[in-house]
């Protein structure tokens, strides 16, 4: 009992702690890609330990809705991170959630998030809210689809049982659906977690902003935890990638060994995700705000087909 | 509204309440008398199923008549009408034989005309209370052809012979029966396409009408399509499910998408009620295809989960028709272009109102959460139909309720975000002023009342199966194992909204503790909103509630088909000045083009023909008689 | 695509060390060991165009290139002076962007320092005197350093910011 608690804290731990890691390695090869030396890879620890000790500074057009947002994001992605396989098939809370949970935790912080973006009342803010929430929205369909293509071939949709069986029988991970479905979730991480082609987070030009225009207005240690939450984001999508169509090398029981190679085996699906993520942003340019539309429903017809396929071949 | 009668309504409220919830915790009754009603006299059944409907027409009740006695204080006109609304929806569930309930129907029908007609004197409100009686009283009319067809075929009109004679009808005859029945309880309901008179009936009432309207009056269709479906005629094919599961699909999804590009926010709440009722028809579908594939534990979770739902939807409607009334009330209109900035000013009833969007917008961990958990659980369970086009139109549900839900949250940023934050768009907005007490007790009871149901599905789910199962005649299932946790069907999925938001508030204060360890800085700098070193911040800088709509305007162009027009004034010595623009992009619904304009179209020309017959000349008419009679002996 | 990443993997990184400048060095002296301590490691800039000619912000561009790419050392440019720790002000401040510049620095949370770029920054350059402008971003917001020059060539932009945040020790 107090095992699986102490690996609880310890998985919580690795997800807020490595999250903006992960995000500095993916700023660095992006860098490389294009010829640059690049900041880094442990710079976002710089720069959230440089905004901790910056002045806050808060619109007086605001509420006490701006105030609690960033707390709300930081909230749900260390919920979310106690209940994602991270480097256990089933962490202590797991029991309390599955996937679509997972979904809607990440909506109660986009919608929060949407919601400070108009407490500003400034129009970058209700843009990026207009525009940021569209896209979520429209990312919901795929994910449920291929969701349910999971819950076909494995029988559940908690994520520590998915991992188990898909782990323990390799073979349903070489099916067309599963691989399919594999494609559709890598777009909606793509959307959601704000990337090119969707969205470029290092744009500075408002009108092409979607996430960054909700932020344009935190300061301070408010951004901290609105950037913090959001490379936390990433990190727990990429293992959602990697930790339920790829599940191999994560440990079942719950003790020190196992899980510390489970955390290895994780850091190198994560390399690999973060490099091809890194690729695509490279080579692609950021799409019009209204072709995302078409590329999410490109995604949805990829779900489709998983789920045909997983259907139809039974 | 009289205090004597608010006071009075509140009474019967917490008393259909009580019996509510002692008849769905099992304790069942009948009462007959022979006198009060034609035909065959006035009979009244309780059973869970009864007493759940009961329970929501009496939690509903009671906020509503708190809000009133705040608003309309002192005017007598509508208190008759309010009270025999109440009575009516409290007899509808518990009635027992065919004349009860259409009596009491019907006395429900025009009490909520009366009270819709509050406004008399503005013309909208009197043609917005036309149209809704005309349209329940189409529902009416198919729903005495139905019941009069099922009395005509089982040769009783109480429906414990129905739900014993069902079965034993032949197939053609129970379809068109449903059928009849279906339709009736839909169009009250405000199915797709029987809803247009939703959103111009609700908007027009005052706003505890509206909020029992929608929160009650409508789940009554819903418990009339769960008796015809499930009891009086016994199981019945799969088509009838999977009709109740595309009509919901596409309801939740016509009504989410209007509900985005309305300004109106009575409107907006009242298509956001079509929406809810789609997804308590996905629920119920669901159920009632499981329950003709066999799958009998499966049927009553999928039940069950509709019946969560409208009991969420109940809680969380009313709350935001309340708290949609009290800021109606301080500005004098329903325009969210006239909003804003209420957050400071209003601070309870803004408060109370996100309560209800967050639930509305199905965020873990309040209430609307697990009900469409709950029902995207029941949807994925379609891999254990045997037969493979059902599974497909469950697919075809489940990405339909997953865009509706999306949808939902971005309808919800939008109604709590225009109306509430930022700066007022108008001097009555920045002049508003808090409810009173009574409608803040009102909406703070409402908001507990989303909360505990969003805490509470170990102790909710098993006395909803319960009913559930009592309807479909089978024994209660076991549908929860942990004290905290809901598992289903084994390893299939679980979830515990204790525990999630326990997490929660912990992730809550860990930053914060973090942070004070850290050092960072307590204090805060308030400042004007960064807006480019621009000199002015107006609140014409703001996005409102038609910008904030646009990109679904572009994205369901194909939905909407709006009408564009645009009208440029010149000035009369030089086309290049303008003197004057409009611009117009109203979105046109499918339903009322498709389906209404044609009718009426049809129903006018049809009777402009017939008004030939009355020629006027009374040899004519004698003609006609002598005529009709010679039939009706030839006929005999 | 294939091609544009095939040429990016071949060209491999192309980035040049900084050079040194000791006319430069002087910016440290003034900022302190403060500043240093605070930016040393991340540094976030907010570069504002007071009236301009844009020949700076063309030298300014060319710093997050790949050959002179200020990314490296931590420093980053952002879209809005709330996330911004160092204001980078070009132009000669004319009397229309004055009022937009003080609000700009008033958006920035403190800590911040200012630091003037270009001759037209340090004193109006070649727009001294003129009916349009004020003379320079000190006459409008506390200015902590000044990188000379018309337009200042990226090296001398880069030395200079390095030298304010103290990293080229």
């Amino acid at each position: 009992m107090t095992a699986a608690a102490l690996a609880a804290v310890a998985q919580t731990l690795l997800v807020a702690a490595g999250a903006p890691l992960l995000v500095g390695l993916l700023r660095t090869l992006k860098a490389r890609l294009a010829g640059r030396r690049g900041p880094n890879p442990w710079q976002p620890y710089f720069d959230l330990a440089k905004l901790l000790r910056k002045e806050t500074v808060v619109s007086e057009t605001t509420s006490w809705v701006f105030g609690v947002t960033p707390y709300v994001l930081a909230a749900t992605m260390l919920v979310a991170a106690a209940v994602v396989p991270v480097i256990v098939t089933r962490p202590a809370l797991a029991f309390a959630g599955n996937v679509v949970l997972l979904m809607y935790l990440f909506m109660l912080g986009t919608f929060f998030l949407a919601l400070a973006g108009l407490d500003s009342g400034s129009a970058f803010g209700g843009m990026g809210s207009s525009r940021g929430i569209a896209v979520a929205a429209l990312a919901e369909p795929t994910i449920m689809l291929a969701v349910f293509a999971l819950a076909i071939r494995t029988g559940t949709i908690n994520l520590g049982g998915v991992a188990e069986r898909i782990g323990s029988d390799p073979v349903l991970a070489a099916h067309p659906g599963h691989l399919l479905a594999f494609l559709a979730f890598f777009i909606v991480m793509v959307a959601e977690n704000g990337r090119l082609p969707v969205d470029n987070p290092a744009t500075h030009l408002e009108l092409t902003m979607i996430h960054e225009a909700m932020v344009l207005e935190y300061s301070g240690h408010y951004l901290a935890l609105v950037e913090w939450a959001g490379a936390m984001k990433l990190f727990l999508f990429l293992t959602l990638l990697a930790n339920l169509f790829f599940p191999w090398w994560i440990p079942s029981d719950v003790a020190a060994l196992p899980m510390l190679l489970g955390a290895l085996a994780l850091a190198g699906k994560l390399v690999l995700l973060a490099a091809a993520l890194a690729v695509i942003e490279t080579v692609v340019a950021k799409l019009r705000l209204f072709r995302v539309p078409e590329l999410l429903a490109g995604s949805f017809a990829l779900a489709v087909l998983s789920v045909a396929s997983v259907v139809l071949l039974k | 509204m009289s205090t004597l009668a608010g006071s009075v309504g509140a009474v019967i409220g917490l008393g259909a309440a009580g019996l509510g919830l002692a008849g769905l915790l099992g304790h069942q009754w009948t009462v007959r008398n022979a006198w009060l009603v034609p035909l065959t006299g006035l009979e009244l059944r309780m059973d869970p199923i009864a007493g759940f409907f009961l329970l929501l027409v009496g939690a509903a009740a009671f906020p509503a008549s708190l809000y009133a006695l705040d608003h309309h204080r002192g005017e007598r006109r509508g208190d008759g009408a309010y009270l025999v609304f109440l009575l009516a929806m409290g007899v509808v569930p518990l009635a027992a034989n065919a004349p009860t309930f259409l009596l009491a129907w019907e006395l429900m029908a025009l009490a909520s005309y009366a009270l819709v007609l509050h406004d008399h004197r503005q013309p909208e409100v009197v043609r917005a209370a036309w149209i809704y009686a005309v349209m329940t009283h189409a529902g009416l009319a198919s729903l005495l052809a139905g019941m009069l067809f099922m009395s005509a075929s089982t040769g009783s009109l109480r429906f414990a012979d129905w739900h014993a004679a069902g079965p034993g009808l032949d197939g053609t005859t129970r379809s068109l029966a449903w059928l009849l029945l279906t339709i009736g309880f839909a169009s009250k309901a405000g199915v797709v396409p029987l809803h247009v008179w939703l959103p111009i009936a609700h908007p027009a009432a005052p706003s505890h009408v509206s909020a029992l309207m929608s929160g009650v009056m409508i789940k009554l269709g819903i418990y009339g399509l769960l008796r015809v479906g499930l009891e009086w005629l016994g199981p019945g094919p799969a088509w009838w499910g999977v009709a109740l599961l595309l009509a919901g699909t596409v309801s939740a999804l016509k009504g989410v998408l209007y509900a985005l590009v309305e300004r109106d926010l009575k409107r907006l709440l009242a298509f956001s009620s079509i929406e809810n009722v789609g997804i308590v028809l996905i629920g119920v579908g669901a159920g009632m295809v499981f329950h003709a594939s066999g799958l009998e534990f499966l049927a009553v979770f999928a039940v069950a989960a509709g019946l969560y739902h409208t009991a969420n939807h109940a809680a969380f409607k009313a709350l935001l028709f309340l708290g949609a009334g009290a800021v109606t009330h301080a500005l004098g209109t329903r325009d969210m272009e006239a909003m804003g900035g209420l957050i400071k000013r209003m601070p309870w009833t803004a408060a109370a109102f996100l309560v209800g969007a967050v639930a509305i917008a199905a965020l873990p961990p309040l209430n609307g959460f697990v009900s469409e958990w709950l029902t995207l659980l029941a949807l994925l369970q379609a891999a254990q139909i045997p037969r493979l086009e059902l599974s497909l139109v469950f697919a075809l549900a489940i990405a339909g309720l997953a865009l509706t839900s999306g949808l939902a949250v971005a309808c919800f940023v939008r109604a709590f975000g225009i109306t509430f934050l930022a700066l007022p768009r108008s001097a009555a907005a920045a002049g508003a002023h808090e409810a009173g007490r009574a409608t803040r007790a009102a909406l703070a009871l409402l908001a507990l009342a989303c909360v505990a149901l969003g805490l509470g599905p170990t102790v909710v789910l098993p006395v909803l199966g319960g009913a559930a199962a009592s309807l479909v005649g089978l024994p209660a299932p076991v549908l929860v194992e942990w004290p905290l946790t809901l598992t289903v069907a084994g390893d299939f999925a679980s979830l515990s909204v204790p525990v999630i938001a326990l997490g929660l508030g912990l992730g809550l204060l860990l930053p914060l503790l973090a942070l004070r360890l850290v050092g960072a800085p307590r204090g805060r700098r308030f400042a004007a909103t960064w807006g480019c070193g621009r000199l002015l911040q107006t609140a014409r800088m703001e996005y409102n509630a038609t910008s904030f709509a646009g990109p679904y305007k572009r994205i369901f162009d194909f939905v909407y088909r709006p009408r564009k027009r645009l009208e440029i004034e010149f000035h009369p010595e030089s086309r290049f000045f303008v003197r004057r623009m409009s611009y117009e992009n109203l979105p046109r619904g499918l339903a009322e083009e498709w389906l209404y304009v044609p009718v009426v179209r049809a129903l006018q020309h049809a009777s402009a023909r017939m008004r030939r017959l009355q020629s006027g000349s009374s040899n004519l008419y004698l003609i006609y008689v002598l005529a009709a009679l010679l039939i009706l002996l030839v006929l005999a | 695509m294939i091609r544009q990443l095939s040429v990016g993997l071949r060209a491999g990184v192309v980035t040049e060390p900084p050079a040194g400048d000791p006319a430069l060095e002087a910016i440290g002296a003034q900022l302190g060991a403060e500043v240093h301590r605070r930016f040393g490691r991340s540094l976030h800039i907010r570069q504002v165009d007071a009236g301009s000619c844009n020949g700076c912000e063309l030298e300014i561009g060319g710093l997050t290139g790949p050959h002179y790419d200020l990314e490296r050392f931590g420093l980053h440019f952002v879209a809005s002076p709330r996330h911004a720790d160092c204001l980078l002000v070009t132009g000669p401040v004319t009397l229309n962007m004055a009022e937009a510049l003080r609000r700009t620095w008033e958006a920035t949370p403190d800590p911040k320092i200012v630091i003037a770029a270009g001759d037209c920054g340090r004193d109006g350059g070649i727009f001294r005197g003129s009916y349009a402008v004020v003379g320079g971003v000190a006459a409008v917001v506390p200015v902590d350093g000044i990188i000379p020059g018309c337009p200042p060539s990226p090296k001398a932009l880069l030395a200079g910011l390095l030298d304010a945040i103290g990293r080229r020790r």
